[in-house]
């Protein structure tokens, strides 16, 4: 106990000090799992829906192998990036092995599944009512999709921040595809592998909390976002009257 | 403006529509009325574009809707639909309203002026910022109708829109309905199960039964001349009797119903099996027999006396069934007893011949 509240105080302290190096952790940590959570959402949403709205052979089984893919390793997707991108690999040519880059990229592949397979997930409660009441009022097939979504919007939302959960918690890919490189590549998860290592617990489960705590203001602004962004329209369509 | 031709429609094996033929005018109000699982509501779904047809043609405005998801877009586009349990979205009742002319692209001011006007027309001013999911099954059904209207369809489906609303709320649902009709030129194609809503609100009533659409005519036609025991049972003629024409004098014929004679009105040739049908209100009751110029009086006996609302219906056999609706202030001032003897009478003309 007295460990972890040593730790707490610690991380407390590392916050409001301003260490410059926990700073830069977690700025680049808070960078690279929003920009691959983001570009998931922006790919991996629009493909859920894709394989939801279309009916086509093997639907239920690729929807299956989605499922599947919610569970797949993190060391195994890093071992897959790294070969790719490898100066031997298919991609080698980019030279972006062990820098942030190639970190997101592993990170939108880690996120892929959960995001597609939650996004199907999401649009499957929805009534089916509702798309064809949106195309009973002359919505197009686009804009009755967009009725859709837009009913599965907490849903949905809940599979991106799953998505980021899984980005900004793994530690396998990064270090294999970033090589926790200080100062460039080190990120919070690896920042603990590696102080784990070194026997510096304290600081290791600081590192923690802090990521913890970051997850935390994300999934709430997020969320904050998405009601205020609901109130508003609702206020501004009023005050319009 | 609405033109329907063979149109069958199969869900897997179970045929729900049997080549249906009909045509609507613009402006007209066409009601479809049926028992429930008649196809109704699959009908409207087919109109809608909502379902492609097994077979057959659909004609809108002159054009026969294709395959092509762009003309139907445009021609869902000129019409809207209000189904019997309408799906809201989440999301403020302002925004449902407007949602019609927001794919429409039509945004700003006007947009806003029409939503509220359209919400004042059904009653639900200050209703704008409400979650449309909280809404109760009467408001929710104005917040459709409300919805379909704002986009000034040239064509308005309506589904059973009162079906399962109280009965304060049905008409005032009908009232709406009955307003919007008068105060636009929309065509409306409607379907109930309550056959003196139909009555109320077509211009025209086709019966649909059994996926079948045996009788269209307006509402006379309908409910006074069925065209088959079917219709007749499902538009509330309790009075069927099975006969014989005995003879024809130039349209007066007699009617052989085992033994007991009835005259009516028919070209039917002298033997010819026939299904008598008196709706229960053309029947008077007297208690005394008296001259009348009704062709038709018989004696029996009161089996049984049912109060609903303001009228009584009176059973009685006179060597056959015979149902009576007469008001209940009638009932009450003959004081009509269960067993008591009376007379029946009703007119020739009273008597709808069904060729069996």
């Amino acid at each position: 106990m007295h460990a972890i509240a040593d730790a707490f105080v610690l991380a407390v302290k590392m916050i409001f000090t301003g260490d410059a190096e926990v700073y830069s952790i977690t700025a680049r940590t808070l960078a690279i799992s929003l920009s691959s959570t983001l570009i998931g959402a922006l790919l991996f949403v629009p493909l859920g829906c894709l394989i939801y709205f279309n009916n086509f052979r093997g639907k239920r089984l690729l929807i299956s192998i989605i499922q599947t893919c919610y569970s797949i390793p993190t060391v195994f997707v890093g071992l897959l990036v790294f070969l790719v991108f490898s100066r031997a690999g298919p991609l080698g040519f980019f030279g972006i092995l062990f820098t942030p880059q190639v970190m997101v990229i592993g990170q939108v592949v880690l996120i892929s599944a959960i995001v597609t397979g939650l996004t199907i997930s999401a649009l499957s409660g929805v009534s089916p009512a509702i798309r064809e009441t949106a195309v009973s009022l002359g919505a197009s097939r686009l804009q009755s999709v967009w009725a859709v979504l837009k009913e599965a919007r907490f849903a949905v939302l809940t599979a991106v921040l799953v998505g980021f959960g899984r980005a900004i918690s793994e530690v396998g890919l990064a270090l294999m595809v970033g090589g926790n490189i200080r100062g460039y590549t080190r990120v919070l998860t690896t920042a603990i592998s590696l102080e784990t290592g070194k026997g510096e617990i304290a600081l290791s489960l600081a590192l923690g909390f802090i990521l913890v705590t970051l997850a935390l203001i994300v999934t709430v602004l997020a969320n904050r976002f998405l009601m205020a962004k609901e109130v508003n329209v609702a206020q501004s369509r009023a005050s319009a009257s | 403006m609405l033109k329907v031709e063979h149109l069958h429609h199969n869900y897997g094996k179970a045929e729900i529509l049997k080549d249906i033929s009909l045509g609507v005018e613009r402006g007209e109000v066409f009601v479809t009325i049926g028992p429930t699982g008649s196809g109704k509501t699959t009908l409207l779904r087919l109109l809608g574009l909502l379902e492609k047809p097994t077979s057959g043609y659909i004609y809108f405005d002159g054009y026969r809707v294709n395959n092509s998801e762009r003309q139907k877009l445009e021609i869902r586009r000129r019409m809207a639909m209000v189904s019997q349990k309408p799906t809201v979205f989440n999301a403020s009742v302002f925004d449902n309203v407007a949602y019609g002319l927001k794919v429409r692209k039509e945004n700003g001011a006007g947009m806003c002026r029409k939503v509220i006007n359209a919400l004042e027309t059904v009653g639900l001013s200050g209703y704008e910022k409400r979650d449309a999911r909280t809404l109760s099954g009467g408001e929710t059904q104005r917040v459709a109708l409300a919805r379909a209207m704002v986009i000034e369809p040239e064509l308005l489906l309506l589904d059973e829109p009162t079906a399962n609303l109280d009965p304060v709320s049905t008409s005032h649902i009908e009232n709406l309905v009955t307003d919007v009709i008068k105060r636009s030129s929309v065509t409306v194609m409607m379907s109930t199960h309550d056959m003196f809503q139909g009555q109320r609100l077509a211009d025209r009533i086709g019966i649909l039964i059994g996926g079948e659409m045996p009788q269209t005519g307006n509402a006379r036609e309908i409910f006074n001349a069925p065209q088959s025991r079917k219709i007749a049972e499902f538009v509330g003629v309790e009075n069927m009797l099975g006969g014989v024409i005995a003879s024809n004098e130039e349209g007066l014929v007699t009617v052989d119903v085992g033994g007991v004679k009835v005259e009516a009105l028919s070209k039917l040739n002298v033997g010819t099996g026939i299904c008598a049908c008196i709706r229960p209100e053309e029947i008077t009751l007297v208690k005394t027999k008296e001259s009348t110029s009704a062709r038709n009086t018989f004696s029996g006996e009161i089996t049984r006396i049912v109060l609903f609302g303001p009228f009584a219906r009176v059973e009685m056999y006179c060597g056959f069934p015979l149902v009576s609706l007469i008001t209940k202030k009638s009932a009450e001032e003959m004081n009509l007893q269960t067993g008591e003897r009376i007379y029946a009478s009703f007119k020739a003309t009273g008597v709808h011949i069904i060729k069996k």
